[in-house]
């Protein structure tokens, strides 16, 4: 699996979903082509999906948000007979690297979880219609979703196959969701995720595994209605039309370098490091939100995290030997302020929300990456309000301290905003400043009084703001010997230890799903039991059953 | 009526599984028994279950008289829960597990795995029921609608023995299903029977025959891969079941015999030598042979959908487990393992159809599908025989593999019955030559008028060689109720 994995499409370009626009009403079809496979030896069958459908699906996710704001409720189903999904295709699965696997499950965690918030954040409502057998990932595409109607035809079942039939965790939010989200009785739960056929009709109304079951030949109606019932519901103020989110502007080169219009990866191959230089605005911010709605996909602040969402997916899934990220900034840090300032102070207005919502998940997608990351700040740089986000969710910062010799650039600073105290929760439901200082308020409340001054390097050290500052005597060789330093360290003692460490404090329903499935699914998708020559999950499809060593470990 | 409330289960219901001393079957009957019986009366029409039907119902498993012939009146029929008699030292046969005792109890690790089998297998039986419930209104003789009647109470036999497996081996789990096979119906909106094929209609009686020499002989070839299967229980069931349903297959290849028979013979005696001679054929009250050539078109191809996928996961696993195993599995030359076995199935390449090695283990639908086809053909072969007599150029066929599916590597592909994969307009233009039409069926239903003096038949069928249970040809098979 080593070609390169794209994930931007348009609608022009789905093989795999379909949706029709009905006013404040979406439909959106899963109809899995299946020889349209990202890779060769598997076909979809059943609607089973890869990644090649799950980036369908975010980008269709992300154009409901930005391009149909009318919508106020998501009808997702089925476009076969008999099934509404069997779930990620065990055949690729089987034949996927781990590291492909994991990165897989972790886009489509993200993916749930965006079309799960949609409600929260936009006031965009997804319902699922379970027709036919809704089994593993299919159950937890429905179960990401905030309204789940099953249909009682008596053959129809919501399930969760994947301990008894393939010996591995339903990874995509599954086993979390019943539990967390759904309120599922524990005890009800373990039958329920044993049971390969899952569970039908009233039974899975009673579980609370669905919201509601309803006589078959009644189902499209109540589903219509219900659908309309939401939309008048919805608190979601009515846009009459969205803004086009054209393609980015990039370019690919030889050497792994990515150019996009605000940013720029580089690779050093030989050093294991990508760096993404992010570049500040390049003109004012519009002075009215109108001004926004006019620039559309071209306002800076939605370019950017378009361009910096694209890369950071890209560096996963495709420089898998890339072990340190470092992020880099350029700018006027007072120009980007007032671009952020404008979506600040509109809030209310579809688009500033949808563009902040945006970045809340651009940089909890940041957290979530599992490399080494650090941000350099350096003169001339603007990590100023939004960006300042980065500092804090990297695993250290280092900031230049004073002039350095031959560079007339503005000196290194740090500007903080309103936003970096409440706008862009992490996963945990913190702020990455209440993070960063957990059990410290008063930390958290010096930073606040410091709002809006451009910090320098000591100041930004005396706040805790950064790891370390370095002069120009220092700068070169600490950055130098602590890279070479933590590629060094083994990969998998870098990814336990981190994701360990950036998500201090409480848990929540993401933070589990991220940390506690994900460890164990993915301990389990290295164990002989699953992924063995005679493991179930390479087993499945021959007829043969695992072979399981029943040393509990 | 029978007393719901007093059932003697030992005396009403023949049986070879101690059911009287069974506290829990017992138990789960009679809360199931009422249903069915509902089922049963709300599905014939009233004036056939005060009938008198001369019906043959299994009182033993002993081959030499398993049945008794007498007149019944339907809702009292004594459904049975028969099993054949268990063989001694029984091994399992094939799997994994080849060569170890079978199993009397329910393996807990294929526990799903079983009960699934046996529901979809369940899900058949009553579906095929309420697919023909309005046949006996048009019945072409009284032996005809003895017969349908016979399917249809041992159909309804076959349900009880899947509902006694349910009840006896499947605990609260299988009382649910079983009370779900009466839920799902046949062609309902609501909770429709599993597979296609028992929600299409048999609106007319060549479909009824149709159907029963081509979906009951899918039936046939589950029932002879579940008979070998190593939970005992289950094996012994279907092997009795296949005693039955040989009967169904005859009532099936007899009366599409017979009806070419008579169209044979009316066109001889009206000098009439093309068979395409449509309109004049039917002017004659008879069906065409090309009509009855697109009738089998449709119901062999639905029935190979019940195949399933060629290559199939759930189907190496219900091997590879030793649920389910194949066409008559001692007979087959290998190491009944299949551990590095290949099996061809179809592929389709570039557009192209072509043969390709699977693994065995994973083809064992293709497999039975291949065998269903060579049974399948056998029939076709004695009824050609009828036309070669009858001196007219016609001949049946059965249709390439391909033609008119739904599900498998062909599905939704347009083939021609030859195997020639063809443009949508192609395609759309050969369908009314292929499959019947609206106005072909409407030309048969105009011939579904009932029959019922005894030893008369409608005019589009000829009578059959030899009657039931070697009665003489004017016997009445049924004692219609006159209301």
């Amino acid at each position: 699996m080593s070609k390169l994995i794209d994930f931007q499409t348009d609608p022009s370009k789905y093989r795999h979903w379909k949706v029709t626009y009905d006013g404040a009403i979406a439909n959106l079809y899963m109809d899995v082509d299946e020889k349209g496979g990202l890779f060769d030896g598997y076909e979809l069958k059943l609607n089973s999906y890869d990644l090649g459908v799950d980036i369908e699906l975010a980008d269709i996710v992300q154009r409901m948000r930005f391009e149909h704001p009318e919508v106020k409720t998501v009808v997702m189903r089925s476009a076969k007979e008999n099934v509404f999904c069997a779930g990620a295709n065990i055949r690729m699965l089987g034949g996927a690297a781990h590291s492909h696997k994991v990165n897989f499950c972790k886009f489509t965690n993200e993916t749930r979880n965006t079309f799960e918030a949609a409600e929260k954040d936009s006031g965009q409502k997804y319902i699922a219609a379970v027709k036919g057998a809704c089994a593993g990932g299919g159950y937890e595409l429905a179960l990401a979703c905030n309204y789940i109607i099953l249909t009682d035809d008596s053959t129809s079942s919501v399930a969760l196959p994947e301990v008894p039939l393939l010996a591995v965790l339903p990874g995509t939010g599954g086993l979390t969701r019943v539990t967390d989200k759904r309120k599922v009785r524990r005890d009800l739960a373990d039958v329920f995720c044993s049971t390969e056929e899952g569970v039908k009709g009233k039974k899975a109304k009673d579980w609370k595994l669905v919201d509601e079951v309803v006589p078959n030949s009644k189902f499209d109606d109540v589903v219509e209605e219900r659908a309309k019932q939401f939309a008048e519901q919805s608190q979601k103020s009515d846009v009459e039309k969205g803004i086009h989110l054209g393609p980015l502007s990039r370019t690919f080169s030889e050497d792994g370098s990515v150019s996009y219009s605000l940013v720029e990866v580089t690779i050093d191959r030989e050093a294991q490091v990508a760096y993404i230089s992010i570049s500040g605005p390049d003109a004012d911010a519009p002075t009215t939100i109108d001004e926004l709605v006019e620039q559309g996909d071209q306002a800076y602040l939605l370019k950017l995290a378009r361009e910096l969402d694209d890369a950071i997916l890209h560096l996963r899934l495709n420089e898998m030997e890339i072990g340190l990220l470092v992020f880099k900034s350029q700018g006027d840090p007072d120009c980007l302020l007032a671009h952020e300032k404008l979506l600040n102070e509109n809030q209310n207005h579809w688009l500033a929300n949808e563009i902040l919502c945006y970045w809340k998940r651009v940089l909890k997608r940041v957290d979530l990456t599992s490399r080494s990351m650090i941000a350099l700040v350096e003169h001339g740089s603007c990590f100023a309000g939004v960006l300042a986000e980065l500092l804090f969710s990297v695993d250290r910062s280092y900031m230049m301290e004073d002039e350095f010799e031959g560079d007339n650039r503005p000196l290194a600073t740090i500007t903080l905003s309103q936003s970096n105290f409440g706008l862009f929760p992490m996963s945990n439901d913190l702020t990455r400043l209440e993070t960063r200082f957990l059990g410290d308020p008063a930390s958290i409340d010096s930073a606040k009084d410091r709002v809006g001054e451009a910090l320098e390097a000591a100041e930004a050290e005396e706040l805790g703001l950064v790891t370390m500052i370095l002069d120009d005597i220092d700068w070169d060789d600490e950055i130098r010997i602590f890279m070479e330093e933590r590629v060094s360290f083994s990969p998998d003692a870098m990814t336990g230890m981190e994701a360990n460490l950036r998500f201090a404090g409480p848990e929540t329903m993401e933070t589990r799903i991220f940390g506690r499935l994900t460890a164990w699914q993915n301990w389990i998708f290295n164990r002989p039991n699953a992924v063995g020559e005679d493991g179930a999950l390479q087993r499945y499809g021959t007829g043969k059953r695992g072979v399981y060593n029943k040393e509990r470990v | 009526m029978v007393d719901l409330i007093n059932v003697s289960y030992d005396t009403q219901i023949p049986n070879n599984v101690g059911l009287s001393e069974d506290r829990k079957v017992l138990k789960a009957l009679e809360k199931w028994h009422p249903g069915y019986i509902n089922w049963w009366n709300g599905l014939i029409p009233e004036q056939f279950q005060k009938s008198q039907v001369y019906l043959r119902t299994a009182v033993s498993v002993d081959p030499k008289g398993w049945a008794s012939f007498g007149y019944v009146n339907m809702p009292e029929y004594r459904w049975g829960v028969l099993l054949a008699p268990q063989v001694e030292d029984r091994k399992i046969p094939f799997g994994e597990h080849k060569g170890e005792p079978a199993w009397q109890e329910v393996p807990g690790e294929y526990r799903n795995m079983l009960k699934r089998l046996i529901v979809i297998q369940g899900d058949t039986e009553p579906g095929s029921v309420e697919q023909q419930r309005f046949l006996g209104l048009t019945a072409p003789s009284l032996y005809d609608l003895r017969n349908l009647f016979q399917v249809n109470v041992e159909e309804g036999r076959h349900l009880w023995a899947m509902v006694y497996l349910l009840h006896k081996y499947f605990g609260k789990d299988g009382r649910e299903e079983a009370d779900d096979l009466l839920r799902r119906s046949s062609g309902s909106d609501e909770a429709p029977r599993m597979l296609g094929a028992f929600n299409e209609e048999t609106p007319d009686w060549l479909s009824f025959f149709m159907f029963t020499y081509f979906t009951d002989r899918d039936g046939k070839m589950q029932l002879e891969s579940l008979a070998q299967s190593g939970f005992d229980p289950l094996s012994r069931t279907c092997r009795f079941m296949l005693t039955e349903e040989a009967h169904h297959m005859f009532v099936g290849e007899t009366g599409i015999g017979r009806t070419i028979d008579r169209t044979c013979q009316v066109m001889n005696e009206n000098g009439i030598t093309d068979p395409y001679d449509i309109n004049r054929i039917r002017e004659l009250g008879v069906i065409d042979l090309p009509t009855m050539q697109k009738k089998l078109n449709l119901h062999y191809t639905l029935s190979l959908d019940l195949f399933g996928q060629e290559v199939s996961t759930n189907a190496a696993n219900a091997f590879n487990a030793g649920i389910k195993g194949r066409y008559m599995e001692p007979r087959i030359d290998d190491d009944h393992q299949l551990t590095n076995d290949t099996y061809k199935v179809w592929d389709l390449v570039d557009g192209k159809l072509t043969h390709h090695e699977v693994p065995a283990l994973t083809a064992i639908n293709m497999r039975l599908r291949d065998d269903y086809v060579r049974d399948a053909a056998g029939g076709i072969g004695r009824w050609n025989k009828i036309i070669e007599k009858a001196g007219i150029e016609f001949e049946m066929k059965l249709p390439h593999e391909a033609f008119n599916r739904k599900i498998g590597v062909f599905a939704n592909l347009n083939f021609d019955p030859e195997g020639n994969l063809l443009s949508d307009e192609e395609y759309k233009a050969g369908v009314p030559q292929w499959l019947p039409n609206k106005s072909d069926g409407d030309f048969i239903q105009s011939l579904m008028v009932p029959v019922s003096e005894p030893g008369k038949y409608a005019g589009w069928i000829s009578p059959p060689k030899v009657g039931i249970d070697s009665k003489p040809g004017d016997f009445e098979y049924v004692k219609l109720h006159m209301a």
